[in-house]
């Protein structure tokens, strides 16, 4: 016998239970299998223009993306000025790719990053260069979740560095607002603390001052997050010995320099999986903004299928946009691998 | 006689109740080698670690240098330029070379340019006898050669003093000799150091001064010969007895 056959016979029937197993499963792909190829592929509508291609071809309707795309993507922003989020995104998604590269980490990635949110700032929201003002009440779709899930993100993790060094100070005050501030988070459900950003954090501020929407939810996303990053960054400075701090204390860096310098790129490779992992339930957070009234992709997805002739064909969109949100945590999932590979080199 | 670099008067410190140091004395001239031993849990690594202020003590006087050590931590940053550490477990930082162990403080602490402390940093790998391994990171060599960087580290901002905490406890039996090699090395060279170590062939060679602890007290302060061949005191003895074995 060959080798595939051997491992055949030996894997899939090496056992009457194995056969009755394996007999099962083929069933069970024969079942599913073609009709989902038969719907996804072969009686799908790729392209008709209208709601009734769909319906004569029985299938998936991905004639709905061909013709809906940009209102799921950019939801409110004004339809003949699409370019400016889709430049803008173009932009971030090139920096990212750089910002994977061992070759790049270089001081000006950082500069380079302060630029995109400067310049795709500046393309969102217009006024300048002849630009059209956008509000930001307009913005919407991936863009949105973008920026929202992006500087979160990027404010939440020095701020939950700060958060969980507080919480094993040895100064009583800076750990009981750590500790507080911590658990008081932690005790709220995401949408809770949205609802304040939104409602309440207006209340205290002066007459005739207002806030963005969009940066209220930013808010309390960046709030939520470096709650939980504190405790996923506490780990990692539980885990480094003793020693480390004497030795640098013997060396006579201060404190900043010790946690700068010897802790933190110790703790912080140790804790890179839960850190990443907080980095895409963020993201995937970013969809509950949508209950303070903005329209994040999920939400500009559910408007792009409003109309009656295509709310039929929701499947598709859902799952258009459900693979926008599985590529990118796919990617930071990825991503995190990788980087824990890189960052042990030599050390081990 | 000269003043003293290490004064150490009437010093006392519990930890919660535990008196762990008990009216400590010890006076240690500039270039004189020190070793301490004494039983387990006899306050050894605590006294040391006092003296560059990892522990802090309660009541007496500390002085390096003329340098008092208190709360003032201009005075701390002071001494700890002046002394250096060498712990029984290395405490090498993982995350970086060799060389870059090296250097840090240098750089970091003392400001000194990084070409030179770099060129400084080599000249000390080359005297531990180690230079060929300055770019590799602390957890791809041996535990000797871990613990000759970590003295070469030490030695990186130019110390008056060196402590060596047990350095060779950690050690194989094989790899004792180079680490202890490059400690005779550096007492011949005029070096003053304190070190707690129960080797005591080294410390024959080498001690001008032995010093024995025991539950918290300098028992007995002598030089090698009468500390070795006539103790006075019926524990320092005993303890004797026990290490070098009969
Ligand atoms: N942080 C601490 N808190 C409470 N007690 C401590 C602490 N550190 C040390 N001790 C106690 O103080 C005593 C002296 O400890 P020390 O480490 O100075 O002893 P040593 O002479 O160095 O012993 P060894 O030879 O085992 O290293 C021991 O009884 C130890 O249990
Ligand atoms: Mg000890």
């Amino acid at each position: 016998m060959n080798r595939p056959g051997r491992w055949i016979k030996a894997n899939l029937f090496g056992s009457p239970v194995n056969t009755v197993l394996t007999v099962l499963a083929l069933a069970l792909l024969w079942q599913t299998v073609p009709p989902f190829l038969d719907w996804a592929l072969f009686s799908a509508s790729w392209g008709g223009g209208s709601p009734e291609s769909c319906r004569q071809a029985g299938g998936a309707c991905w004639t709905l993306l061909a013709e809906r795309h940009r209102l799921m993507l950019f939801g409110l922003y004004p339809y003949d000025q699409h370019w400016r989020p889709l430049l803008a995104m173009a932009l971030f998604v090139a920096l990212l790719a750089a910002s994977s590269h061992r070759r790049c980490w270089r001081p000006w990635l950082a500069l380079a990053w302060g630029a995109l949110i400067v310049v795709a700032s500046l393309l969102m929201w217009g006024g300048v260069a002849g630009l059209v003002p956008v509000e930001t009440a307009q913005w919407g779709g991936l863009p949105l979740t973008l920026v929202i899930a992006v500087l979160a993100i990027v404010v939440a993790f020095p701020f939950s560095i700060l958060l969980a060094l507080g919480r094993r100070s040895e100064l009583p005050v800076i750990k009981a607002v750590s500790v507080g501030y911590i658990e008081l988070v932690r005790g709220l459900p995401l949408v809770s603390l949205l609802f304040m950003a939104s409602v309440m954090f207006p209340l205290f501020l002066p007459e005739g001052v207002t806030i963005e929407k969009a940066l209220r939810a930013l808010v309390g996303m960046t709030l939520f997050t470096a709650a939980y990053l504190a405790e996923a960054v506490r780990g990692g400075l539980q885990a480094i010995p003793k020693g480390q701090f004497e030795a640098a204390d013997a060396l006579g860096l201060s404190y900043w320099q010790t946690m700068r310098l010897i802790i933190l790129p110790q703790a912080l490779r140790l804790v890179i999986p839960p850190i990443v992992g907080q980095f895409i339930t963020c993201f995937k957070d970013t969809s509950l903004v949508t209950i303070v009234g903005l329209y994040d992709l999920l939400a500009a997805t559910k408007a792009a299928l409003n109309d009656p002739a295509w709310r039929p064909f929701f499947v598709e969109g859902y799952l258009a946009a459900a693979l926008v949100y599985f590529c990118f945590c796919f990617f930071m999932s990825r991503y995190s691998q990788w980087l824990e590979r890189e960052v042990a080199k030599g050390t081990r | 006689m000269s003043t003293p670099i290490i004064e150490i008067k009437d010093v006392n410190k519990w930890y919660g109740e535990f008196h762990v140091l008990k009216d400590v004395c010890l006076e240690v001239a500039k270039g004189e080698k020190v070793v301490v031993c004494g039983p387990s849990g006899s306050g050894k690594s605590t006294m040391i670690r006092c003296i560059n202020r990892l522990e802090e003590h309660q009541s007496g006087r500390i002085a390096v240098d003329g340098i008092e050590l208190g709360d003032d931590v201009k005075a701390v940053e002071a001494v700890r330029r002046r002394v250096g550490m060498v712990f029984q477990s290395f405490n090498l930082f993982p995350h970086l070379t060799v060389l870059e162990n090296l250097t840090l403080a240098p750089v970091k602490v003392a400001g000194v340019a990084p070409r030179e402390a770099e060129s400084t940093a080599m000249a000390l790998l080359e005297r531990v006898r180690i230079p060929e391994q300055a770019g590799k990171f602390p957890g791809q060599l041996s535990g000797g050669q871990q613990q000759r960087v970590a003295i070469a580290r030490a030695l990186c901002l130019k110390p008056a003093v060196m402590l060596f905490d047990e350095p060779t406890s950690a050690l194989d039996p094989e790899m004792v000799g180079e680490v202890l090699d490059v400690m005779s090395g550096l007492a011949a060279e005029g070096m003053t150091m304190i070190c707690v170590t129960h080797e005591m062939g080294f410390a024959r060679a080498v001690a001008d001064t032995m010093v024995f602890m025991d539950e918290g007290r300098i028992v007995e302060v002598a030089p090698p010969a009468q500390f070795f061949q006539s103790p006075a005191n019926e524990r320092t003895r005993r303890f004797l007895g026990k290490i070098i074995g009969h």
